[in-house]
């Protein structure tokens, strides 16, 4: 949605091409036909309640998509952000149980400082062994969890047991939209911005698509990809503390399998998986396009079974779509380059 | 060190002892020896059943995924593979009327399919693995949940899941290990014997020039993917014979913890690197030293720990040994070229 915006005001025909060819739009536009579709069979689709209950619903993994399209756009991955997700939010638990009287200000940064250190030591391993994301985040994605575990063992924190100011960030609205969908949303605009018009932010993209010509270039490579996990960590701390206020309880398990349902989000967001290319906008829509299935499919009295068997479409469709979008686009510059001699 | 041995087969002597593998494999005998000394009932034919019958699904995709790997591939569809075979099994026996012999046929055929399906994404299509697998995970799980709901088929013949669960006489080995061993020996054999194995090292190396010295890359792929698919099936019917119910979620979460084991075993996830022997024993030391500790008592949150740190280990380790090499290789450079009295037979 940014890049309209962003468009600078040259011919109207090429803003226009720039809008239709914009990575978002394919996703974008399955949103839109989804959620017409299913008002146009069950208008109670968007009663109040149920678009409340639906933005809720998206609002985590949409920060979590966020946070990892920074990390995917490096052309690495973290797939530790569920066992992350899980020790901030039970965190979170447990600081309101020792600090009953706690600042919700300042469980938002400690959520964030320990979302970012768990983060910072994905980092340093990815950057100091030169091994692929794919298999560190993998294997902290075990240690994390192991340390979750055996942190909370069979305790759990329920939604009683925090300050009800707290939990209400959830159920309270500002312009009929959840506070914490707010935070979301402030959040993706935020780093869409950083992304698109920050040289730190343009650097990921460089590093995304050749490692190699964005350090003879002089991109501190090692540094930014490691704060690029440093803020997916953090942003995934910050989900972490919406969790606990959204969710009734938060014990060992929470968020255990989500890291395939972000990376889902992300790569039908647009985002190539190889990095170089993507938005984070694309990548929010993605993951607000995945949770709405679900409320689709129940609102078409769809049977719920089919939920999963249609994101795994999707996926699929959003990968053949970015292929098809970019094998046109080299031919293209190809031909423009053979007319240009 | 007095002696001399012709320098070439030392070291490639050394090397082969010192390799990968083969320090997986010492890890391996010394945590089997201090386990059998230190952890009581750890030594017991129960114990080697118990085991084996744990790490055989894993052992089985095992080797399919690390041929994949090998040619520099990922597949992350095998555990939803396995658990649309439960599901297409489950449905088959219980509304089709067929014999079993027939549904397990026909639930192989399911393998064959997603197999397929995947393969030619990535090689007709060009897609990258990583990411088509993924959409295939949601897909194939998704599938297992259309085919047989939130039920679950738990009649199979009596006489089958007893079969699943027998020992070899008295050594406590599952039968079924044989079958492993078979598909282990064709997964050996097929990578280290063959030209099309040699293939996919080169494929895994640099795909542009695997195809100039002649490998078939999308046909070699193609079958990479059949082949994990069908050896997913496979163990989608055991699991559903052990466990004796068919259900959707039958090897839920599998893939990670093959992925782990195929990494420990040395397989390098950049492509080209790794050999069926070291991924035997990645999977057999994760296994044992899982077993081990839930024997001794270790909680099982410790052993998730466990796991993850080995992975991390094992990947971050070769390039801090790497690392430091180097270092001490410049460090002598340093103190030998100014002098230049140093000759090459001090340091040798």
């Amino acid at each position: 949605m940014s890049t309209i915006t962003h468009a600078p005001a040259v011919r109207r025909s090429s803003a226009l091409k720039r809008f239709f060819t914009a990575r978002e739009i394919p996703v974008a536009s399955a949103l839109v036909v989804l959620i017409v579709v299913t008002y146009i069979i069950n208008p109670r689709f968007l009663s109040p309640q149920s678009s409340k209950d639906l933005m809720l619903n998206a609002t985590i993994v949409v920060i979590l998509a966020v946070a990892q399209a920074l990390v995917i756009i490096t052309r690495n991955v973290d797939l530790s952000v569920g066992a992350i997700l899980g020790l901030v939010a039970f965190g979170t638990g447990t600081v309101f149980d020792i600090f009953p009287n706690i600042p919700i200000v300042l469980v938002f940064v400690i959520g964030m400082v320990f979302g970012g250190l768990l983060g910072s030591i994905n980092g340093m391993l990815v950057t100091s062994a030169k091994v692929p994301a794919l298999v560190i985040t993998l294997g902290t994605l075990y240690i994390f969890r192991g340390v979750l575990s055996s942190w909370a063992g069979s305790k759990q924190y329920f939604s009683g047991d925090n300050p009800k100011e707290f939990g209400n960030l959830s159920v309270d609205t500002f312009l009929s939209i959840p506070i914490i969908t707010i935070i979301a949303v402030v959040i993706t605009i935020a780093v869409a911005m950083f992304m698109s018009s920050v040289r730190s932010g343009r650097d990921l993209y460089a590093i995304g698509s050749d490692p190699e010509a964005a350090r003879l270039f002089g991109i501190p490579v090692g540094g930014r990809v490691l704060s690029a996990f440093i803020a997916c960590g953090a942003l995934t701390g910050l989900a972490g503390v919406l969790y606990t206020s959204r969710y009734n309880s938060v014990g060992a398990l929470t968020g255990s399998g989500i890291e395939l349902d972000v990376v889902a989000a992300v790569v039908v967001g647009g985002v190539a998986i190889f990095g170089g290319s993507g938005t984070v906008a694309g990548a929010a829509i993605g993951a607000v396009l995945l949770a709405t299935i679900t409320g689709a499919l129940t609102a078409t009295r769809v049977d719920k079974f089919w939920q999963q068997a249609i994101v795994g479409v999707l996926i699929l469709a959003a990968i053949i779509i970015d292929r098809v979008v970019s094998l046109r686009r080299a031919r293209k510059l190809r031909v423009d380059e053979a007319k240009d001699v | 060190m007095s002696e001399t041995v012709t320098s070439t087969s030392r070291g490639q002597w050394i090397r082969r002892l010192t390799g990968h593998d083969a320090v997986i494999f010492y890890i391996l005998i010394s945590v089997v020896v201090i386990s059998m000394v230190s952890v009581n009932f750890f030594a017991s034919t129960l114990t080697v059943g118990f085991l084996l019958i744990q790490v055989l699904p894993i052992l089985l995709i095992a080797m399919p995924m690390a041929l994949v790997i090998v040619s520099g591939e990922i597949d992350l569809s095998v555990a939803s593979t396995a658990g649309l075979t439960s599901a297409t099994m489950g449905v088959l026996w219980r509304d089709s009327g067929l014999d079993i012999g027939s549904v397990i046929a026909l639930s192989l055929l399911v393998g064959v399919l997603c197999g397929a399906f995947n393969g030619f994404l990535i090689t007709t299509l060009g897609l990258p693995s990583l990411a088509v697998t993924i959409g295939t995970l949601a897909l194939y799980r998704g599938l297992a949940l259309v085919v047989i709901g939130d039920q679950k088929v738990t009649n199979f013949p009596p006489a089958l899941n007893a079969f699943v669960l027998s020992k070899i006489g008295n050594t406590g080995i599952p039968v079924m290990m044989i079958f492993v061993l078979i598909v282990i020996a064709f997964f050996a054999v097929l990578l280290h014997f063959t030209p099309f194995g040699r293939g996919l090292y080169a494929l895994g190396y640099s795909p542009q020039a695997a195809t100039f010295v002649g490998v078939r890359v999308g046909h070699s792929k193609f079958w990479m993917f059949v082949a994990t698919g069908v050896v997913s099936s496979m163990v989608g019917i055991f699991l559903t014979l052990r466990l004796a119910s068919a259900g959707p979620d039958n090897g839920t979460g599998l893939e990670l913890s093959v992925i782990a084991a195929v990494l420990l075993g040395g397989v390098s996830i950049f492509g080209g690197k790794g050999n069926i022997p070291g991924v035997v024993g990645g999977v057999l030391l994760i296994g044992t030293l899982t077993y081990a500790l839930r024997l001794a008592k270790v909680p099982e949150t410790a052993l998730i720990i466990v796991t993850g740190g080995l992975l991390v280990l094992s990947v971050v380790a070769p390039s801090v040994i790497a690392w430091s090499k180097e270092r001490i290789r410049l460090n002598r450079l340093h103190r030998e070229v100014p002098g230049q009295s140093a000759s090459g037979e001090t340091s040798a």
